[in-house]
């Protein structure tokens, strides 16, 4: 996944709120990441700081929510929790487990000043 | 820099145009107010593309803690050059100090879902059916472009767009075997975005009812994201490259309609499993068509051309019936307004 492109993207939507709600600084931007989109939440802070430096988010913390993965299985018909996309459903081992959650990457809400 | 891949957003070219990447410059006076400037414009009829982080909105700070933001999604586009940093002006916010929350509750990709959106109207209108050729280096993409034209060319109009970060060599291979093609370098970039795609489809104007092909940067990760606006993605899989590549990439073999097993001709001397590739690669998305072919040798092509073809009379299709529907709305205006005279 490439998060210097996602964490631009970030930046965009800040960016494009401040523009309509007008606000100077964002301090704190809170993002919805599935456990399956495969965001690696480090590795997206690491990006987002980069790319803030010199805009009005500079400096603000990244607060990630995790949201977990949950699929129904093809095998069994149980809505089964799923830790990664290619596991085996976790009641009955069978595969395949279609994903129906945890597969977002969502900018939540901002603290603003 | 992404820490996964390597890549950055780096300035983006159309054959090899336009440099300047409207990265917009800090200027700070000396009462201390700061500025940030989009750049001068382009040289004239060049068609640069700028990412984000390069075209990013800027914050204006004022003297006084004033500050308001520019919006560069608004990018004007005229007379093939692109100006950044033009768009609707933001909103001035003196002195607001207040901490508060604000909802937003938007999807991280949704800019370029949105010119992927427009690029996706824009082939519903034409009946062009659009293919998103993604896979690791090397699979063997522009060859089974090349070899793909060859067989089709007489039967329906073509054209490719190739992405690559660096030098224009696809686009030329393609061009080589007559139909129009345009590069697209990406620089630092490690995808294509569906923006530089709606760019390049400007450019090209491929022809009503063509299949249009986009080999995407390869690469096996960062590609997966993003809808270009295309058909379908099909995801090339050379058995050079091991059987466990779609347990090892899950989001680009998930992300496909199709799977081209390229280079079965080299399956005597590889140990590569196809059935367990296959089996690995449905794992991960249970729908994933599969043919297999051999780009030298043309071992499958009989099977991948047909599946070209039915997928552009399906999408021509579609377009005819919206033409036809535009017709009977048409007519009903008519007898309306013929009735109105009356
Ligand atoms: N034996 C064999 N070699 C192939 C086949 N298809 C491609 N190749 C070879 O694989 C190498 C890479 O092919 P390309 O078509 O340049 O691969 P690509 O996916 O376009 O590469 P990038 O654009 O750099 O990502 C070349 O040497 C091709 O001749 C095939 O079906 N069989
Ligand atoms: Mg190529
Ligand atoms: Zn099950």
């Amino acid at each position: 996944m490439h998060e210097m492109a996602l964490a631009e993207g970030v930046l965009q939507i800040v960016e494009d709120a401040a523009g309509a709600q007008g606000f100077a600084r964002a301090k704190i931007v809170v993002l919805e990441i599935g456990q399956l989109s495969a965001v690696e939440p480090e590795a997206m802070r690491f990006c987002f700081d980069a790319v803030a430096r010199g805009t009005l988010a500079e400096g603000a913390q990244l607060e990630v929510i995790a949201v977990p993965g949950e699929g129904v299985c093809l095998n069994c018909h149980k809505t089964v929790p799923l830790a990664a996309l290619y596991d085996p459903c976790p009641a009955c081992g069978g595969y395949p487990v279609q994903a129906t959650g945890g597969t977002e990457m969502r900018v939540k809400e901002l603290e603003v000043e | 820099m992404c820490t996964t891949c390597g890549c950055a957003a780096g300035e983006t070219r159309i054959e090899g145009e336009a440099v300047d990447a409207g990265d917009g410059h800090w200027h700070v006076h000396a009462d201390g107010t700061a500025h940030s400037h989009a750049p001068a414009h382009p040289p004239a009829g060049g068609l640069r593309y700028a990412p984000r982080g390069a075209a990013h909105g800027h914050a204006h700070r004022h003297a006084d803690g004033s500050v308001h933001t520019h919006d560069a999604a608004g990018a004007a586009a005229d007379a093939g050059a692109l100006h950044y940093g033009h768009g609707p002006a933001g909103a001035h916010a003196p002195g607001m100090t207040q901490a508060r929350m604000v909802q937003i509750e938007r999807d991280i990709l949704s800019k370029n879902d949105g010119y992927a959106d427009a690029n996706r109207k824009r082939f519903a209108e034409q009946g062009i059916f659009a293919l998103n050729l993604v896979s690791s280096p090397g699979s063997g993409k522009t060859t089974l472009l090349c070899r793909s034209i060859e067989a089709l060319r007489e039967r329906l109009p073509i054209a490719v767009v190739e992405g690559d970060q660096q030098t224009s060599y696809d686009a030329e291979r393609i061009r080589a075997t007559g139909v129009p093609a345009l590069q697209i370098n990406t620089g630092k970039g490690c995808h294509l975005d569906a923006h530089m795609v709606g760019q390049a489809l400007r450019k090209l104007a491929p022809a009503d009812d063509s299949l249009l092909f986009i080999e995407n940067v390869g690469n096996l990760v960062c590609p997966a994201a993003f809808d270009l606006g295309e058909a379908h993605k099909v995801a090339i899989l050379s058995v050079t490259e091991g059987e466990d590549k779609p347990l090892k990439y899950p989001d680009m073999f998930r992300a496909a309609t199709l799977m081209l097993i390229n280079k079965v001709d080299l399956l005597p001397y590889v140990a590569f499993d196809v059935e367990r590739a296959v089996a690995h690669a449905r794992r991960v998305n249970p729908a994933l068509q599969v043919i297999r072919v051999s780009a030298t040798s043309g071992e499958g092509f009989g099977e991948w051309t047909a599946w070209l073809e039915n997928g552009l009379a399906a999408q021509r299709a579609q377009k005819q019936e919206t033409v036809a529907a535009l017709r009977r709305r048409i007519a009903e205006l008519e007898a309306l307004l013929a009735g109105a005279a009356r």
